[in-house]
């Protein structure tokens, strides 16, 4: 046996902690990679499912309805669009830049047929269901491959959308 | 029992590491082709079954992202097994023998080139007194290497043996990664990996996808002239510890292999799932294979290794084997754990 | 498929911290390595676990009978790492090994600081290395080394 000394008695041991570190390296895959690419540029792609025609943004490269590949032709979307639902934040969660009581939305954008969920900027009693919103960029000069390009959306100047619009996705 | 039949399969190449496509998009084309193959839309299939490992992609619930690849509207019936493909098609065997499929697609997806996989496989050892040790994947293969040799229950030239065959079976599939004409004395001479494996010893590390349809009775054989119908089908698990398990023979293997019937009749085809050299002659004995056997036709797990689809894709060249009526009876093998420490078996036939 | 496009990569890692409840049997194992001490627990035929279990790997039986063993023990296989990876134990070659305990029936698994590969054979024996500052886990043993 060793001749060092037995740690202080602390009681039986009754817990074990086992980290665990692992480090990958992620591939964002073709879809993801052209839509961040495009990012980059400031421009919004999404893809056209070639069953129906909906267009998805973001796309994962396979229409998750059909199950067929999203390779044709990218579409290039609006940074505008309607805000079909939405929830109000009252609790703070890391990294967003806002302040609270924040909104999170789900917005169509213009184009496409699918949600994107952001951040709105504007005072929590005014949103509504139908509202007109627009991505607020970050500084040109700050812009990576990265959906962080876009901070929030915020309300703009146009008429509500009709609700027959958006109805299918809330 | 109903009689149930694999009617179709389809795979992605094995590549050592696809950086430009994410799993799903590996996974997409092999579903897309396999749907094409058979003229099977959603509606015609009763359920879906994956296997992969979220451990793998390094996020939480990434197969369910693997639905997109097969669509999931109108909502389809479905499940998932962390664990091989060939564990997803003994689900649907039994949701079939249930009576409450007459199709389903069964699919197994892996991309382990983003990790370090042998370190990522000691998260399936005891938590409490292995992983702490980070003990690799390939060194826990080795120390069973080690036992079988100074048991003398084979040599290095055994293994190599193994790897010459299974590398110049797997020259006729073009899908396999590892392939080619080598010489046991030429490759005895390699360096070791880790003592006493040498590269040839170890599976290689694959990323890919492969996807099978099963069918019940009639609906097979509208689907495929001469259907693979499984006549055997079990899967036996040991203790996670080594220390209690006898490392040099494959128990499990026995035991699934009985209850299947391996042995009633002669097998034509065998394809083995097993990642080592020295596994690969375990698994062989303990189905009771000899030269009557063609073992390996596509060069078996030591040629095209893609984790969570490597059984299942056994299952499927067993089964190709039988469609192209090169062989009547063959025997799948999938295996799962450290040292093969879980074991499927699937026996095909013909009519 | 179209054409495949070069994708964008990124470094991701994945780390956590899994605190685990430990049970009767593990509770005993882990508080002895904390003391600098192994025990094993001994199934119905006699003979002894190490590491110890709470159910007889064979019957399914609870097992509670704990045995002292040595830190001292013999090698029943062994792996050589040439190039050791940063978790694991130790930081140049090495060998894994199986080491059945003086006292124990069955082989637990650890690493062996041995110098070279020419040092390692199947039975050998070791003894176990204690860490400098033991918490009640595996790594209280820092390893084992060859007892000439």
């Amino acid at each position: 046996m060793s001749d060092k000394k037995p740690e202080e008695k602390e009681g039986p041991v009754q817990v074990l902690q086992t980290p665990v570190r692992l480090e990958y390296v992620f591939s964002a895959g073709q879809s993801a990679s052209r839509l961040l690419g495009a990012m980059a540029k400031g421009k919004l792609l999404g893809q056209r499912c070639p069953v129906d025609g909906r267009v998805y943004f973001p796309s994962r490269g396979s229409c998750p309805q059909h199950g067929v590949p999203l390779d044709g032709a990218p579409v290039e979307l609006a940074d505008k669009g309607t805000v079909a639902t939405y929830s109000i934040v009252r609790i703070p969660i890391e990294k967003v830049p806002l302040e609270l009581p924040y909104v999170t939305v789900q917005v169509v954008l213009d184009g496409a047929d699918t949600v994107l969920m952001h951040l709105l900027k504007c005072d929590v009693d005014k949103v509504h269901m139908g509202m007109r919103v627009q991505a607020k960029w970050k500084p040109r000069e700050e812009w990576t491959s990265s959906v962080e390009n876009i901070l929030y959306f915020e309300p703009i100047d146009e008429p509500d959308a009709p609700y027959d619009s958006f109805k299918e996705h809330i | 029992m109903r009689d149930v039949a694999v009617v179709a399969f389809t795979q992605a190449p094995s590549v050592r590491r696809d950086l430009d496509r994410n799993e799903v998009e590996i996974l997409i084309p092999v579903i897309h082709e396999l749907k094409q193959k058979t003229g099977l839309k959603n509606e015609d299939v009763d359920f879906v079954c994956s296997g992969s490992s979220d451990y793998l992609a390094g996020q939480a619930f990434a197969f369910v992202s693997g639905l997109d690849a097969v669509g999931a509207w109108p909502p389809v019936c479905e499940s998932h097994v962390e664990m091989d493909g060939a564990w997803a098609l003994y689900e649907a065997w039994v949701k079939i023998q249930m009576g409450y499929a007459q199709v389903a697609l069964v699919y197994g997806f892996g991309k382990p080139s983003m990790g370090d996989l042998p370190i990522t496989m000691a998260l399936q050892l005891d938590p409490y007194v292995l992983t702490p040790l980070w003990p690799d994947a390939i060194s826990l293969a080795a120390l069973q290497a080690r036992i079988c040799l100074e048991k003398g229950v084979c040599t290095e030239r055994d293994m190599a043996e193994r790897a010459v065959r299974d590398r110049k079976n797997a020259k006729d599939n073009p899908f396999a990664q590892v392939k080619g004409d080598f010489t046991v004395d030429g490759i005895l001479k390699d360096p070791f990996v880790v003592s006493p494996l040498r590269k040839h010893d170890c599976a290689p590390i694959s990323d890919g996808a492969s996807a099978v349809i099963l069918a019940a009775g009639d609906r097979a054989k509208e689907l495929c002239k001469r259907p693979a119908w499984i006549r055997g089908f079990e899967h036996i698990c040991e203790p996670l510890d080594l220390g209690v398990r006898d490392l040099t023979r494959s128990r499990s293997t026995e035991i699934a292999a009985d209850r299947a019937g391996v042995g009633k009749k002669k097998i034509d085809v065998a394809e083995l799932s097993a990642p080592f050299t020295h596994q690969e002659i375990l698994i062989e004995r303990a189905l009771g294979l000899d030269d009557g056997t063609r073992i390996n036709p596509s060069g078996g797990a030591l040629a095209a290794n893609p984790l969570m689809a490597v059984g299942l894709s056994r299952i499927g060249e067993a089964a190709s084997r039988i469609w192209d009526g090169s062989a009547n009876r063959a025997v799948a093998h999938a295996t799962s754990g450290p040292c093969l420490q879980q074991n499927l078996v699937c026996v095909l036939e013909g009519d | 498929m179209s054409q495949i496009e070069k994708a964008l990569t990124a470094p991701h890692v994945i780390e956590y911290t899994y605190k685990r409840s430990l049970g009767p049997v593990l509770s005993q194992f882990f508080t002895a390595l904390r003391e600098r001490r192994v025990v094993g627990v001994r199934r119905k035929d006699g003979t002894v676990l190490c590491p110890p279990k709470e159910y007889d790997p064979d019957t399914g039986e609870s097992l509670g009978d704990m045995v002292p063993l040595k830190d001292t023990g013999v090698v029943t296989s062994w792996a050589w790492v040439a190039k050791p990876r940063p978790q694991q134990p130790l930081q140049k070659p090495f060998a894994y090994a199986l080491i059945r305990l003086d006292g124990a029936d069955t082989p637990l698994l650890h690493a062996v600081d041995a110098g070279s590969e020419s040092r390692m054979k199947t039975s050998m024996r070791v003894r176990a290395r204690w860490a400098d500052t033991t918490t009640g886990a595996i790594r209280d043993i820092a390893c084992f080394e060859p007892v000439d």
